[in-house]
């Protein structure tokens, strides 16, 4: 007898503390609608460049952080863990090569106005003249 | 059936008066902004060149000249420029010393009278022929600034290295990345701003050279005004004068980054 009891008793803490830890998940859950909806855009809209970087940098931080580092325990396959670790590594990589290539391209398709500087010369040449027939003494 | 007569003979009265509204709207006068230091030599040949192209596209016009006390006598070659052009066209608004451009376009502004404003360099770096292509631009999409870009379509420069031209595309990049501003060239100083607007962006800016131009593009776009853009061709006869030097560089960096932080 007193052993169901204690089995009861036990079964009654473990489904409240199920409870509770949905309660808390569910208040979780709203904060972060409140915060996504609402705070979010405010926030968003009125933060400086660096801020957004900051915040951008952080999420993709805690994301790398709970896939490479199992912080939740969420049982993911090794695969996944393998993918993520190297990531920020990775994607420095192809953002130095991405920088690297478009200046690269872009300083090489500079164009250059050959024209523009010779049209340049021989308009000089007759405002000169036209400046004097006006009467400027330069 | 003459009921209908009348409704016809009201629709077209309106419709006249509506046109004489739009031409109304036609008088658009363009004032140019010239803030000159030594520019004896450029003077009469950027204001020749003002004259030939307002002249040819027919909009009216006036020119500011702002010297801030040039020893090699710029002013007295704009006096006669003015004795040539007539002083509706040419104004002179000389000031003491050289107090910097964001005080010369406060200066230049307060004496304005057209409704739109365009800045530029008086060294022929930058050439009048776009400034019937940045009116075309702004009629076209009503924008609040057109900006002179030297980094899309026919847009280049003439008289760079291939130094110079490495440091200004790695520039560009790094301020594309951390500012993502939305125009493609924001330390070009060829640009339309409606009077207003030019008004309201330049008592928020705080920087100096290089970095005033770029923060006037930043606070257009966190004031929500449209900006347009047209190609031009930058030709720099000075470059053998004014070296791209280390300071130069650092002193951009650290405008660079003040605007991060703080737009």
């Amino acid at each position: 007898m007193s052993h169901h009891t204690f089995r009861h008793r036990g079964v009654i803490k473990v489904r409240c503390l199920v409870e509770s830890g949905e309660l808390a998940l569910c208040a979780a859950g709203g904060f972060c609608h409140f915060y996504f909806t609402l705070l979010c855009p405010i926030i968003l809209c009125t933060m400086t460049k660096l801020l957004e970087w900051v915040f951008g940098v952080s999420l993709i931080g805690i994301a790398w952080g709970l896939v490479t580092f199992d912080l939740l325990d969420l049982q993911l396959p090794p695969r996944y863990k393998e993918v993520a670790w190297p990531m920020p590594i990775y994607l420095l990589v192809v953002f130095g090569c991405y920088s690297l290539a478009t200046v690269g391209y872009r300083v090489a398709t500079f164009n250059d106005c050959e024209d523009a500087a010779q049209e340049l010369q021989a308009q000089i040449k007759q405002a000169k003249d036209d400046l004097k027939k006006k009467g400027l003494k330069m | 059936m003459p009921h209908r007569c009348l409704y016809d003979v009201r629709h077209a009265n309106m419709a006249s008066r509506r046109g004489n509204a739009k031409t109304q709207l036609q008088s658009d006068k363009y004032s140019v902004l010239l803030p000159t230091y030594n520019e004896r030599e450029n003077l009469p040949l950027i204001v020749w060149l003002l004259v030939k192209y307002f002249g040819e596209s027919g909009y009216n016009y006036e020119i500011i000249v702002i010297d801030d006390g040039s020893p090699d006598g710029t002013l007295q070659i704009a006096e006669q420029l003015q004795k040539i052009y007539g002083s509706d066209k040419i104004i002179l608004r000389p000031r003491a010393q050289k107090l910097g451009l964001g005080t010369a376009y406060i200066h230049g502004i307060k004496h304005a009278t057209g409704n739109f404003v365009i800045i530029m360099d008086a060294d022929l770096s930058h050439h009048p022929k776009f400034i019937p292509q940045f009116i075309e631009k702004q009629k076209e999409g009503g924008y609040d600034l057109v900006s002179g870009t030297r980094y899309r379509g026919d847009g280049g420069v003439y008289g760079w290295d291939l130094r110079r031209k490495l440091i200004s595309r790695g520039a560009n990049f790094v301020t594309q990345v951390l500012l993502r501003p939305g125009a493609s060239d924001l330390t070009g100083s060829f640009r339309l701003y409606k009077k207003e607007v030019l008004e309201k962006l330049v008592e928020r800016c705080v920087s100096k050279g290089y970095v005033f131009q770029m923060e006037m593009i930043v606070r257009a776009r966190q004031l929500d005004c449209t900006i347009g853009e047209v190609p031009i061709s930058f030709v720099d006869r000075v470059y053998g004068e004014s070296k791209l030097g280390g300071n130069e560089i650092v002193s951009f960096l650290k405008g660079l980054l003040t605007l991060f932080a703080t737009t």
